[in-house]
């Protein structure tokens, strides 16, 4: 099974790279770009073949490391 | 005063560090290898700088979950006193020994230079060789040292004397220009600049010395 | 995989010429497998064989009582002192930097700090040198930034200063960018280690990252010019990782205070093939290896990519038998990748097996010592007259323009981004003549500097070859170090054209005459030839980088006025030499006239006259002159030393050639003026010309009474503002 990791900043934390991307973005010509923020993604291969047990186990790992919940959410996709 | 140095792989101001802790302590520290589960009694533990896992993921993220961090964090809520430099601010605020997280710098730049900043709390264990109030100059070198916190825990760092030190000019977007800050018992304080880089005149000054000779004062 | 035919076109595609092949088909008597033909395509490429500039590089001066080790080593070896060596070289990563700045730098940085440590020097100092295009030019500031980026995060985060280097603009590296990276280390000069493989049947180790399919044909990317076309393909970049390269370096250094090792090389351009090719060449020796048991990174690599990868941070070793479970759990405590891949063998060759089956048995001679060796003609650069060069409209101006310029203003943008204190011996931080890094737990210093001025070189290359050298010897000589040696890294263009040639016979032969005169050989090198866009060249650029040794650190100058009221001496004599410079360049946008001549033996006397001034304390403020000549060094001091300064020079020249004319063999001091007296005495009495050119302080920098006349306070914002200006404005 794949687990798919998106790791994004909370609403209300600065992003400076995003920031960066935005104004990149509108130099290049790009209009119409109100905001743009940066994020990490990231693909785990689990050997699980429970679907929940799974979810939980990498709900765990997000809390625990793959993200710092003190900036950062996260959303989980299984296949 | 008995002090211990957590290597990480990657880091690499473990050596600067252990220098200064003997040339001002007198004794030499013990290093200790991320990999043990303990290490023997100290009266002081040391966070150095560098890149630990190479700031993969997060900076200091997987330093802060190694082997080791589980008996810092024990010691460290127990009341040895504990300092994170750089590198080791993060990974004390992964670890949750400290609030808040620190941030890829504002400009997104990596800045090395001598920043003035001012003594905020001049009582604590590390800070009371110094005078409240004054400026004092030490070495930054990071490109995560935007300290972020949310409005409430700034307040409470803030009104509690935790704000240990504060950056005279913007350096790196910190929220109220926040450089160091101590946990709140006063035992634990993460800074991003270097003390260890300033404790000789050839070295371009002493300043940051006077954080260790605070703490060797304290611990006699 | 055998059965890929050898046609003419796959031959031309690996960059082997028809007569070259047909010395391929001769050393083996038959046909080569793919494999094999992929070997000799990056053992015989310029960048590895040296084809074009080795007759030539076998004139230089290499040897001095202090010389451990010269060039042909992984790095070169000085004797420092105190059982202890400094071990140092200089690379280029130009092409790759060119196409992907931020990897390309990254991982040039990369390849020099093993270079070093290979030796079993711990790294303690990286400098670079830079050259971009026309700061207008559309591509440049996202080089710059890139290239920047690139050093500082991959030397920031192994944890080795940047403590200095030198950056330049100019229209000819539009296409080709250089990047010239430097690292020094320090060992023991009893535990120095080679890469000449011994000892039949022992054991041949890899050891560090995994095996991917970067950066393969790497080697023969850096030996062809670049078309438009080159740029699109984007060849398999390599990708930096210092963290493992941090791992290897403590790895490496814990099994080198044991006895392991017979021989250790890292795999740099060309991998695996070129580093056990060079290891079994330099012992006399064959290698048998397991391709199967290369640590891989992908599925179904073949043979000819794991020979060519340029995977990084990568080692090979050959080690003393039965030692390998010890050093296998030193490199499993550091995490990184350690397997036996193969063994010596007496065949003289190196012998490739892959699933059983041979796919490659090379003899070593053929690859290295009967490579290819050309004596390509050369067409001597034709001497330039002498012009008179005009005075500016406006001095004031020239001198806001030049200080306040893409080449004279302050690079602190740049080295604000490099950790320059880390280890905690950086005594002289970027921005002086010479960086100064303390030998750790000594009062014992190293100072190091890198220069080159291709103006010079292009319009005389045997002056300019010479300035290189005695510029960094000057540098190195005003901070109060006695320069020791150099190493170099020749940039030039296509050595197919004869006038390349001859600008790159030219500076060698001006190189190795000061390097002879200067007690200051030349110890490691690293040839980059093809710098071509379209077939227009780049400047020639011999970066030089010096290395130096002080006594003791508390007696340092640097460049800053320190105090108010100090006198400015400057000593060494000013000509009528405004050809080539920078003045000329940049505030008339033209190039005519002869470069400054360079008397080595003036050069020498000046420099150990101001040199002994710092060891005895007397003197703690010196700059050399270069560049923009006396009034650029006097607006540097000033503006270090946050203070005006007021002089006046003599009518026996024009004053735009007093101060502009970058006559060589200068310095500037400033001193009390009771120490000035004496000093001037006893430049007299030693027949060395000096000149009292007026006082330190006040908040304006003034010559001859408000000729120029300009607020200290304007210079010291156009100094330090070019830089960040440039790069924050929009692109």
């Amino acid at each position: 099974m794949k687990a798919r990791i998106h790791i994004t900043l909370k609403n209300g934390v600065l992003d400076p790279q995003g920031k960066a991307i935005e104004h990149a973005l509108g130099n290049m010509g790009f209009g119409g770009v109100d905001a743009a923020r940066q994020g990490k993604y990231i693909e785990l291969d689990l050997q699980h073949s429970d679907r929940a047990k799974a979810e939980a186990e990498v709900d765990e790992m997000c809390k625990k490391l793959l993200a710092n919940t003190v900036i950062e959410n996260y959303s989980i996709e299984l296949e | 005063m008995k002090s211990a140095v957590i290597v990480f792989p990657g880091s690499n101001c473990d050596r600067d560090m252990a220098v200064a802790l003997e040339k001002i302590t007198g004794q030499k520290p013990v290093m200790v290898w991320h990999q043990e589960y303990d290490f023997p009694e100290v009266d002081f533990i040391a966070l150095p700088g560098g890149f630990s896992y190479g700031d993969y993921l997060r900076c200091g993220a997987m330093s802060a979950r190694s082997h080791v961090m589980k008996e810092v964090i024990k010691r460290a809520n127990a009341g040895v006193p504990t300092l994170g430099v750089c590198n080791g601010f993060q990974i004390l605020t992964e670890a949750g020994l400290l609030p808040g997280a620190l941030m890829r710098n504002a400009n997104l730049h990596f800045v090395c230079r001598d920043v003035e900043m001012t003594v905020e709390n001049g009582d604590s264990m590390f800070t009371r060789n110094y005078e409240a109030g004054t400026t004092v100059t030490i070495p930054v070198a990071h490109h995560d040292g935007n300290y972020f916190a949310d409005a409430d825990t700034l307040d409470r760092l803030e009104g509690e004397g935790q704000v240990a030190f504060r950056y005279n000019d913007d350096v790196n977007g910190a929220q109220r220009r926040i450089a160091g800050i101590l946990n709140e018992k006063g035992n634990v304080l993460g800074m991003m600049p270097h003390p260890e880089r300033m404790i000789e005149p050839a070295l371009g000054g002493t300043d940051g010395r006077v954080l260790f000779e605070s703490v060797l004062h304290t611990l006699g | 995989m055998t059965d890929i035919q050898i046609t003419p076109e796959l031959v031309k595609e690996h960059g082997l010429t028809t007569a070259e092949y047909d010395r391929i088909l001769k050393a083996l008597g038959r046909t080569p497998t793919i494999t094999e033909l992929g070997i000799y395509s990056v053992m015989w490429s310029e960048h590895c064989s040296y084809k074009s500039s080795r007759i030539h590089l076998k004139k230089l001066p290499t040897k001095a009582p202090w010389v451990i080790q010269g060039p042909g080593e992984n790095a070169g070896v000085i004797d420092i002192g105190d059982g202890q060596a400094a071990i140092f070289k200089m690379e280029s990563h130009n092409h790759p930097s060119y196409i992907e700045p931020y990897q390309g730098a990254a991982t040039g940085v990369g390849g020099i700090l093993r270079d070093v440590f290979t030796m079993g020097a711990r790294p303690v100092a990286n400098m670079n040198a830079l050259r971009f295009g026309e700061p207008d030019h559309p591509k440049t500031r996202h080089l710059v930034a890139g290239v920047v980026a690139g050093i500082g995060g991959y030397g920031n985060c192994v944890g080795v200063p940047t403590v200095g280097g030198e950056t330049n603009f100019d229209a000819s590296y539009n296409g080709n960018i250089l990047v010239n990276a430097m690292t020094v280390g320090l060992a023991d000069t009893d535990k120095i280690f080679y890469s000449a493989a011994a000892g039949v049947g022992n054991p041949v180790v890899y050891v560090g990252s995994k095996t991917g399919r970067d950066g393969i044909h790497g080697a023969t990317m850096a030996s062809a010019e670049f078309t438009e076309d080159s740029e699109e393909k984007r060849p398999t970049v390599q990708v930096g990782d210092p963290f493992t390269e941090k791992l290897l370096i403590e790895a490496c250094l814990e099994l080198m205070a044991t006895d392991a090792i017979v021989a250790i090389q890292d795999m740099g351009a060309a991998g695996l093939t070129s580093s056990s090719v060079e290891m079994a060449s330099k012992g006399g020796v064959g290698f048998e290896l397991i391709l199967d048991h290369v640590p891989q990174r992908e599925a179904n690599m073949t043979p000819y990519e794991m020979c060519l990868s340029e995977s990084q941070e990568r080692m090979l070793m050959v080690l003393k038998p039965g030692r390998e479970d010890m050093a296998k759990a030193i490199f499993e405590k550091w995490e990184l990748d350690f397997a036996v891949i193969g063994h010596i063998t007496t065949t003289g060759k190196l012998t490739l097996k892959f699933k059983g089956e041979v796919v490659g048995d090379l003899p070593i001679d053929s690859l290295v010592e009967d490579a290819p060796q050309y004596d390509r003609p050369s067409k001597p650069t034709p001497k330039r007259d002498a012009v008179d060069v005009a005075a500016p409209a406006d001095l004031g101006k020239a001198v806001m323009d030049l200080v306040g310029g893409p080449n004279l203003c302050s690079r602190r943008w740049i080295w604000e981004q490099y950790d320059h204190m880390v280890m905690g011996d950086t005594i002289q931080r970027p921005g002086g003549d010479a960086a100064v890094v303390r030998i750790h737990g000594t009062m014992k210093g190293l100072a190091i500097s890198t220069d080159v001025t291709p103006r010079y070189c292009y319009a005389d290359p045997v002056e300019g070859g010479k300035q290189a050298v005695a510029e960094t010897w000057r540098n190195i000589t005003a901070v109060g170090a006695l320069p020791l040696a150099i190493t170099n890294c020749l940039n030039f263009g296509n050595p197919e054209r004869p006038e390349i040639m001859g600008q790159f016979v030219g500076c060698l032969e001006g190189m190795g005459e000061a390097c002879r005169t200067l007690d200051y050989p030349i110890v490691s090198g690293n040839v980059s030839l093809y710098n071509e866009t379209n077939g227009k060249g780049i400047l020639p650029t011999p970066a030089i980088g010096g290395v130096g040794v002080m006594a003791d650190i508390d007696r340092m100058a640097t460049i800053g006025f320190d105090r108010a009221g100090d006198m400015i001496l400057m000593i060494g004599e000013t000509k009528n030499e405004l050809g080539a410079s920078l003045y000329q360049k940049e505030i008339l946008g033209e190039d005519k006239g002869l470069p400054p001549l360079v008397d080595l033996m003036v050069e020498r006397r000046n420099g150990d006259f101001v040199r002994a001034l710092i060891e005895n304390g007397q003197v703690t403020t010196c700059h050399d002159l270069s560049d923009g000549g006396l009034i650029a060094a006097l607006a540097d001091m000033a503006i270090a030393g946050g203070m005006g300064a007021s002089i006046s020079v003599g009518d026996e020249l024009p004053l735009h050639v007093q101060l502009f004319s970058e006559t060589q063999a200068r310095y500037l001091i400033a001193v009390d003026a009771e120490l000035a007296t004496t000093i001037r005495q006893e430049a007299r009495d030693a027949g060395i010309p000096v000149t009292m050119l007026g006082t330190t302080g006040g908040e304006r920098l003034r010559v001859n009474d408000g000729a120029i006349d300009l607020a200290m306070s304007d210079l010291k914002a156009a100094h330090q503002g070019w830089f960040p200006n440039y790069m924050n404005a929009a692109e």
